[in-house]
């Protein structure tokens, strides 16, 4: 353990301060959730306090993103809508990684049929076009956050599975795992103590890049009105009335869509930095 | 292997929809309040929704191998067979411009950056990659509609034809039809344009580094003829494989942008079957969906095959 700790510390560290674009990326993650936590405290409006007098207003020194139709003040509603996408990038990617990593797990390690019907199920899934699923069953479920985060995480997992699977079977073979064996570990203790813990980089670097997936499979969701329900502010629903009053408010639509981008522009560029910095064969 | 998957996607389809609450009865009966529990009992014997589930399954499937979904729960009660079958042609036409657009696009964008490596060029096709994958294609989809459509008023921002069209002459009616494809498919097509040109990128600085194009280059031979007739075609397998993986991609991304368009498409008549809890039309075009990119993927198999030799003789009989 104390191998990988130092490696972790020196090696790993080192290379991904020495990309700059990772670490701009990480410090936007960073800043939104001090942005999510801190929302209140930012901002002087309340996100569903509406005012007849300001409607549609453009952006200016009172109201920096303008107001909506309702006289809303934009720049609070797109800063509460970042709690949701933090939300949903976290469960969402969370249950998938949950799922994909003990799928792949057992499939990787007894083999066999229970690896074919698993893997079977794997395929089967990566058939479908991923945003009808989700919207076939979201559609007939009552709007919830906490389903679009379920549903996401339950149509997301088959990568994350198909890895874990490929890390474990080039571990099983190992000679510390052989060792592990002839000590009499247990399977339960070999796969978590000893092949789980060695299967885990890549898992991270696909989870960071899951994050902005999930982030833009809820905004869409909510753009066409099945995601997070009105008055709820979330990237997506503002930019519903972005759509429907195009004409007259640019700035509904230009914010919270500069939002996401910015974003899931970060959470990428945060994961091709821990890609790179884990990637033995950049051995700098 | 093709029928245990088929099988696979209809029971996927199946529970998936029958297991979400909200019955189909109780939707179509909603707005209706004369109707009474009693009625709603028989409507539900009328679709068979009283039986077991298992047996409501074997039934629906040997409907679908006969390729019949049923009637849709809408009010016109057309086959949802018919009414997928007017759509189909518009989705697959609009995806399969926006693939050989990207596709065209893509692979020329990669050799590029690959080629002229961390140049100011390389530098600037990453930027564009990077923001590529981060722009969600409905909002580029709203600012193409503000700039060009409500702005500049050059383009139309709805539908596949101006109102009146059917009066112009051919010709005129097909520019029509042309323009108004312009949004949509630009949308579509930049939608995976980023990971296409940068996985060909990264494809062809792999092969640039093998010894075989090292020998091409020791040979005498242009540089040009190095890149395009050795490099490139191995440079291009592992890009086909992505076609068959980018389908369901495109099928699932028509939902969007044939809603913001207006595009009378699959994708919309799957978004009003799920609003309008359709469940016949939702469970026929998930099933054709997935159908559609299971083809794609026999489709990019047998085109791995043709490019690559070693997979055309002798892996075959191994």
């Amino acid at each position: 353990m104390s191998y990988r700790d130092s490696w972790f510390h020196t090696v790993f560290w080192k290379r991904f301060r020495g990309n700059r674009l990772a670490v701009a990326g990480g410090a936007v993650v960073l800043l939104l959730f001090g942005v999510s936590f801190l929302a209140p405290v930012i901002t002087p409006w309340d996100p569903h306090a509406i005012d007849a007098y300001h409607v549609l207003m453009p952006p200016s020194a009172d109201h920096w993103f303008g107001t909506d139709e309702l006289g809303r003040d934009v720049f609070t509603r797109v800063i509460y809508g970042a709690r949701i996408s933090l939300k949903v990038g976290f469960v969402s990617v969370g249950i998938a990684v949950a799922i994909g990593v003990v799928l792949g797990l057992v499939s990787g390690f007894y083999g066999g049929i229970i690896d074919t019907v698993i893997m079977r199920f794997v395929d089967i899934m990566l058939c479908f076009p991923t945003f009808f699923l989700i919207l076939a069953v979201i559609a007939f479920l009552e709007p919830s956050i906490w389903y679009i985060m379920t549903i996401i995480g339950l149509t997301g997992w088959m990568g994350v599975a198909r890895l874990v699977r490929a890390e474990v079977l080039s571990l099983r073979e190992r000679d510390f795992i052989l060792a592990a064996r002839a000590l009499g570990a247990s399977d339960a203790r070999i796969i978590f103590r000893h092949i789980l813990p060695n299967a885990l980089s890549p898992v991270l670097v696909s989870a960071t890049l899951g994050v902005a997936g999930a982030i833009l499979t809820e905004s869409a969701l909510s753009f066409l009105g099945i995601g997070v329900q009105p008055p709820t502010p979330s990237w997506g629903n503002i930019l519903t009335s972005g759509k429907d009053y195009i004409e007259f408010g640019w700035w509904l639509s230009l914010f919270p869509g500069l939002a996401i981008l910015v974003t899931v522009l970060a959470y990428n560029l945060l994961g091709e930095g821990i890609r790179d910095a884990l990637d033995p064969r950049l051995n700098r | 292997m093709m029928v245990p998957l088929l099988l696979g996607i209809t029971l996927i389809s199946f529970v998936v929809i029958r297991l979400a609450p909200g019955e189909p009865v109780e939707a179509m009966t909603a707005m209706s309040p004369k109707i009474t529990a009693e009625t709603r009992q028989r409507l539900r014997e009328f679709y068979g929704l009283d039986k077991p589930l298992h047996v409501q399954y074997v039934t629906w499937l040997k409907q679908v191998a006969t390729l019949d979904f049923g009637n849709s729960f809408a009010p016109d009660n057309r086959p949802v067979t018919d009414k997928i079958k007017e759509r189909i042609p518009v989705t697959i036409s609009l995806n399969v411009i926006a693939l050989i657009l990207e596709f065209g696009l893509a692979i020329p964008i990669g050799i590029f950056a690959a080629t002229h490596r961390d140049s100011i060029y390389d530098k600037g096709i990453t930027v564009f990659v990077f923001l590529g994958f981060a722009v969600p294609t409905f909002w580029l989809a709203l600012l193409l509609m503000y700039f060009f459509g409500v702005k500049l008023g050059w383009l139309p921002i709805s539908g596949l034809h101006s109102l009146g069209s059917e009066n112009l002459s051919p010709l005129a009616r097909f520019a029509d039809l042309l323009k108004h494809l312009i949004l949509p498919v630009s949308v579509a097509t930049f939608g995976s344009l980023a990971g296409l040109s940068r996985y060909m990128r990264s494809t062809m600085l792999e092969v640039i580094r093998q010894d075989y194009i090292t020998t091409a280059r020791a040979k005498g031979l242009t540089e040009r003829a190095v890149v395009y007739r050795h490099a490139l075609r191995n440079a291009l397998l592992p890009v086909i494989t992505l076609l068959g993986f980018s389908l369901p991609g495109l099928i699932g991304g028509s939902v969007i942008f044939e809603t913001i368009f207006a595009i009378p498409g699959m994708g919309q008549l799957f978004f009003q079957g799920v609003m309008g809890r359709d469940y016949p039309l939702v469970m026929g075009i998930l099933v054709i969906g997935a159908f559609l990119t299971l083809v794609g993927n026999l489709l990019a198999d047998l085109c791995y095959a043709v490019a690559d030799p070693r997979i055309r003789h002798g892996r075959g009989q191994g």
